[in-house]
């Protein structure tokens, strides 16, 4: 099977800070795949180089065999890459149903505005916000703007999913909600790359986990095999909190 | 774009201009405009709705830009002095008709327009607007040292060139209908841009140009789209008002207050409204009528101009209709 | 080659108080990121301040300049407070339309009260001879007071504890607030000390050339132009703008009519906004 992602020795500088260096991995079809590591570890970055925010300093990006390199975020979203936030970013002054409709409207089917409508009532509907359809996403709670995130990606019906730290935030009963969402995403076959601090959702739900530690890959592989490599732990010491979710969290 | 949120979910229909209620509403307003001085010939207050026209146009068409894509352009005006040069011109220099000129006026400044969107929207909000004043002053300048189009003296027309139309008479008839036209177009423009997908995408730059970018919205190519959109009929503006003084000036051409005033009525009748744009432009023409009229008020114009602009900025920044349809929502459906 | 030379040499003693000019407006923008456009109408009121101080009240003109700064520092906080205070947070869009806004009322009242004449305050100052060079003296006082203003803010950037609060606003306004830094005060502060900059250039503007209530504009954009040269943001930069600017002005003023060197200067402006869109943005970063 062919990737559908593939990141080929990444590099990004801001100034003098290697914020990215030398990554490479690959998403498959219909893959979950998390990416974890510290705060300031380059996760974000990552995201922004996949999807065109950053052009990379150096290293390839492909999607469905095709160089997407530098290329612009319109252009990407096109292509059938979509993503969410860490840092919500709604169309304040607009309804969710708007919202939706831009997703749909220039995601990859690059639909007219009366048939990108129906298919953003049903993504705010996936997600659950089909009773605030009219709300100025201004007014949502930041669970409905995390929620109202991901609808939005869902409106584009990509390929693949950019998943940006969705779970920070929410309170319990929120994350489990969340949590259902994504499984029902991957039950569409779509594939997902999520970023995600909480070690407990993020080992369940990923097929292969990618650490990040500093801009580069520290390791690669199933969440047992992640959760007990010496190097992550390690990496995680300076972490205590998350060293010891890393390992209560490890499927037995 | 739609406000309308409930009803089927499936087998949504494309919404056809003409079964919204506004699309009669701005026949009417046009009808009003052309019926009213016509009938018993009333000269005067025709002289007056000619510059409510010419308002309207300005407003309808910076809306695009201020409104809808959240790029303030301070030198709006640019276009409507271009294409005033441009026409008089064609028709001085060249003895072209009057609708040949016009066509050319508008398509060479928006061609203009667009050489120019391409360049300057590479910037983001406060330096996009400073390059826009740039640019009015640039052209300003430049046309003042122009010798062709008369340098700082301008260009006059001999009053030969009203034969044609009829007569001098019939002529400012004739002048005064193609405004209304050009000012119905105007309305017409801002209303099937709101109501597209091109509009959404501009709405949703003015939102957040980085999430309408990340969601897909091709923004340089939409903005520079919109800028040379909103260049034409201000354009057209531009020139059948200058024709009808057969004179034209740098000062008058590319008068900044113009521009400003622009902003205000677009401020005051609600940024992003179709209807705002009209109501301001209404109400400010209304104001400005008591204003030179009355003694006291008109040596301070522009300190109430100024005035105004600050107190809707502080107070009540959705304008008139932003905050009538903050109260009525459903005024959205009916009005937009 | 003697009439360019002196051109040139003119032009960099009339570009400094363009640079101080921007001084004002880089300050702002540095401290806040709001463009500041009453700033023409602070020069035209530091022009004015002159006026109405020297031929009214008697006060020789180089003395107006301590209450000019005072003035236009207390103007200043209060424009601060109408203007820009309730709209932080806000689209930037709104705060550059009150401070426009504001401009506007100004040049209204100032045009209702003294219409579009011609004004000069006649400051007898004299020429200096250097060579075979003769330079005015109000030029050259304008050029050292200028440097003498810049060197105290400098001063007061860098070597006092409140100087220091304005930087640490600039660099990174939450992190100053948990700091414990007053920063609504300082963003007052630093506001007033904008406007005061922009009408103690417009002073000395008005002791070199003749003005009206509608110079303000034509400053406000040759401020613009010396922000793109030198990096919005960045007080250097300005000063160096500014004397760029002097010389161009002074060099193409020997080769085409003065009426041309307007349509350079806007072009200019332009151009580098466009070419280097990134290189005013980065230097914020950096
Ligand atoms: N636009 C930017 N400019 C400068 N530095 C940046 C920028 N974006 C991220 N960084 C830096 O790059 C590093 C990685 O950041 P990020 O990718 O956000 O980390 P993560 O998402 O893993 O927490 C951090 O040190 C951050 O400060
Ligand atoms: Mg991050």
């Amino acid at each position: 099977m062919s990737a559908l992602l593939a990141v080929e020795d990444l590099g990004k500088s801001f100034g003098g800070l290697r914020a990215v260096s030398g990554l490479s991995f690959t998403v498959n079809e219909g893959e979950i795949v998390g990416l974890i590591g510290p705060n300031g570890a380059g996760k974000s970055t990552v995201f922004n180089l996949i999807n065109g925010v950053f052009v990379p300093d150096a290293g390839r990006v492909q999607f469905r065999g095709g160089n997407i390199t530098g290329e612009t975020p319109y252009r990407v979203a096109r292509h059938g890459i979509a993503r969410t936030h860490q840092v919500v970013q709604p169309l304040a002054e607009l309804t969710v149903l708007e919202n939706c409709t831009v997703g749909a409207c220039f995601g990859r089917e690059n639909l007219p505005l009366y048939r990108a409508r129906a298919v953003a009532r049903e993504a705010a509907a996936f997600v659950g916000l089909e009773d605030r359809l009219a709300m100025p996403a201004a007014q949502l709670t930041i669970a409905g703007k995390k929620r109202l995130e991901l609808a939005r990606a869902l409106s584009a019906q990509p390929l693949m999913l950019l998943l940006d730290e969705e779970l920070a935030g929410l309170n319990a009963t929120e994350i489990e909600r969340m949590l259902e969402v994504i499984r029902s995403i991957r039950a569409r076959g779509i594939a997902i790359l999520i970023i995600e601090h909480l070690m407990q959702a993020i080992m369940g739900l990923s097929d292969r986990i990618v650490v990040l530690n500093s801009g580069q890959k520290l390791a690669e592989g199933a969440p047992a095999e992640i959760a007990n490599n010496p190097a992550v732990i390690e990496a995680y010491l300076g972490d205590p909190a998350l060293a010891a979710s890393l390992h209560g969290g490890a499927p037995a | 774009m739609s406000g309308k949120t409930t009803g089927t979910v499936a087998g949504e229909q494309r919404a056809s201009l003409r079964r919204r209620p506004f699309f009669w509403i701005i026949a009417a307003v046009i009808a009003a405009f052309a019926l009213a001085p016509a009938i018993g010939n009333n000269v005067e207050l025709r002289e007056s709705l000619l510059l409510a026209t010419v308002y309207i146009t300005l407003a309808s068409n910076l809306n695009i830009m201020l409104g809808y894509a959240g790029y303030i352009n301070f030198g709006s005006i640019v276009f409507f002095g271009l294409g005033g040069y441009t026409c008089v011109y064609l028709i001085s220099a060249h003895g072209w008709p009057l609708a040949a000129a016009e066509l050319a006026a508008g398509v060479a400044v928006s061609f203009l327009a667009l050489v120019f969107g391409l360049g300057i929207l590479r910037l983001r909000g406060a330096f996009f607007a400073l390059a826009t004043i740039g640019i009015n002053e640039a052209v300003q300048a430049f046309v003042s040292n122009f010798e062709p189009w008369g340098g700082a003296a301008g260009l006059y027309l001999p009053t030969t060139i009203f034969k044609p139309l009829g007569g001098p008479m019939r002529a400012l008839w004739v002048v005064y209908f193609l405004l209304v036209a050009v000012m119905g177009a105007s309305l017409y423009l801002s209303y099937a841009v709101k109501s597209s997908k091109f509009g959404l995408g501009l709405i949703a730059i003015g939102q957040n140009e980085d999430a309408a970018v990340v969601l897909g919205v091709p923004a340089p190519l939409y903005k520079a789209l919109a800028y040379s959109l909103s260049a034409f009929l201000p354009a057209l503006a531009g020139g059948l008002y200058f024709f009808k003084s057969a004179f034209i000036q740098p000062s008058d051409a590319f008068d900044l207050n113009l521009s400003t005033e622009a902003m205000v009525i677009v401020m005051l009748g609600g940024r992003s409204t179709v209807t705002g744009a009209a109501i301001g432009a209404y109400l400010y023409e209304e104001l400005r009528g008591y204003l030179l009229t009355s003694q006291t008020f008109s040596s301070f114009q522009l300190v109430i101009s100024g005035a105004l602009l600050l107190l809707i900025v502080l107070f009540v920044p959705g304008g008139l209709m932003g905050w009538i349809y903050g109260r009525w929502p459903r005024g959205k459906e009916v009005l937009e | 080659m003697l009439g360019i030379i002196a051109a040139i040499i003119d032009g960099v003693l009339i570009g400094s108080v363009y640079g101080l000019a921007a001084l004002g407006l880089t300050l702002i923008w540095g401290v806040m990121e709001v463009i500041n456009l009453t700033h023409g109408a602070a020069i035209v009121a530091g022009m004015f301040g002159l006026y109405l101080l020297a031929n009214a009240v008697h006060i020789p003109p180089y003395a107006t300049l301590p209450l000019i700064l005072i003035g236009g520092f207390l103007v200043g906080i209060v424009l601060y407070w109408i203007s820009v205070h309730r709209l932080m947070g806000r689209p930037p869009l709104m705060i550059l339309l009150s401070t426009f806004a504001v401009n506007l009322v100004v040049i209204g009242l100032g045009t209702a009260a003294w219409g579009t004449d011609l004004f000069n305050v006649p400051v007898s100052l004299p020429s200096v001879t250097w060579g075979r060079y003769t330079f005015s003296g109000t030029h050259i006082l304008a050029a050292a007071l200028t440097t003498a203003i810049a060197g105290a803010l400098y001063l007061f950037l860098y070597h006092t504890k409140l100087g220091k609060a304005v930087r640490a606003v600039a660099n990174n306004r939450e992190a100053a607030e948990l700091a414990g830094i007053p920063t609504t005060r300082v963003l007052s502060l630093s506001f007033g000390l904008g406007v005061a900059l922009a009408g103690a250039a417009g002073m000395l503007i008005a002791t070199m050339f003749p003005f009206t209530v509608l110079s303000g504009d034509a400053y406000q954009l040759k401020s613009f132009v010396v922000t793109a040269l030198g990096g919005l943001g960045n007080p250097a930069g300005a000063l160096v703008g500014g004397i760029a600017l002097g010389l161009i002005e002074g060099f193409a003023g020997q080769f085409m009519p003065v009426s041309w060197t307007l349509v350079i200067e806007f072009v200019l402006f332009v151009a580098v906004l466009i070419i280097f869109p990134r290189g005013i943005f980065a230097f914020r970063r950096a």
